[in-house]
């Protein structure tokens, strides 16, 4: 009975800070978007010949989000009846947009105007252990490029 | 040293090349940030501390690749590129490889 009860404070906890805080940072990511339109990532390896002569500068962002308890109990659920978990899409979406926010960051505060080949890497730190912390990482890279002609 | 993961350097010609080189790090998370993911878990966000120590041990990856470009005499990595995997409970590698050049 005590059992359940703790069970149900953490699940009505997740639930009510993890919509929170998942709002919020939507919120965030959504105005740094906006504001960081202006440094295209681009995903191709190769430069146009008008970009030289330009100056190259490596860049990355990571960050590690974790999952809350509501939306973990969720999966948990859905995967016996299978299916999409949307839970854990909302995670990802959330941590691969705000690597490349972070990307993208870095680059402007080195003055560039583009960041080319564009890679990114996702790996769950501890998988598969039994009662561990369902979190995720992302890296994004990629060669943030300064140069003078306006294109 | 210049690290790009473009495949050259614009405006510039490889004189040489020098291989792959490589740095990785293997690193555990101590205890007490362990204790404080496991209370970020029930309400989710961001772990701060996680992300500090990944970005802290690819840096030191890097240091690593750079090392071993700088004493084969190369003065660029090209093409760099990041790999992460979990070897046991608690603990994860981080790779990075990349074609050292000497450039003009």
């Amino acid at each position: 009975m005590f059992d359940l009860i703790i069970f149900l404070t953490l699940l009505a906890l997740g639930f009510g800070f993890g919509q929170y805080l998942e709002k919020r940072h939507y919120k965030s990511i959504i105005n740094r978007e906006a504001s960081l339109r202006h440094i295209p990532a681009i995903a191709t390896k190769h430069l146009p010949h008008e970009f030289i002569p330009c100056t190259t500068q490596m860049v990355c962002g990571n960050v590690v989000i974790s999952i809350d308890f509501f939306k973990k109990f969720v999966s948990g659920l859905r995967t016996i009846v299978g299916g999409r978990v949307s839970s854990y899409e909302t995670l990802i979406d959330r941590a691969r947009r705000e690597a490349i926010l972070r990307m993208k960051e870095q680059a402007v505060a080195q003055g560039a105007n583009y960041v080319f080949n564009v890679k990114m890497e996702t790996s769950s730190i501890s998988k598969g252990q039994r009662g561990s912390i369902g979190s995720v990482e992302v890296l994004a890279y990629g060669t943030a490029i300064t140069t003078q002609q306006d294109i | 040293m210049i690290l790009t993961t473009l495949e050259n350097i614009p405006g510039k010609s490889i004189t040489q090349h020098l291989g792959l080189v490589q740095g990785s790090t293997v690193r555990a998370k101590h205890a007490g940030r362990d204790i404080m993911a496991g209370f970020k878990n029930i309400f989710g966000g961001e772990l701060k501390g996680y992300t500090e120590l990944l970005h802290e041990s690819r840096e030191e990856a890097i240091n690593r690749m750079v090392e071993q470009a700088q004493s084969i005499g190369a003065n660029a990595i090209l093409n760099i590129r990041f790999s992460t995997s979990s070897i046991t409970q608690g603990a994860s590698e981080l790779f990075t490889y990349g074609t050292a050049v000497k450039l003009d």
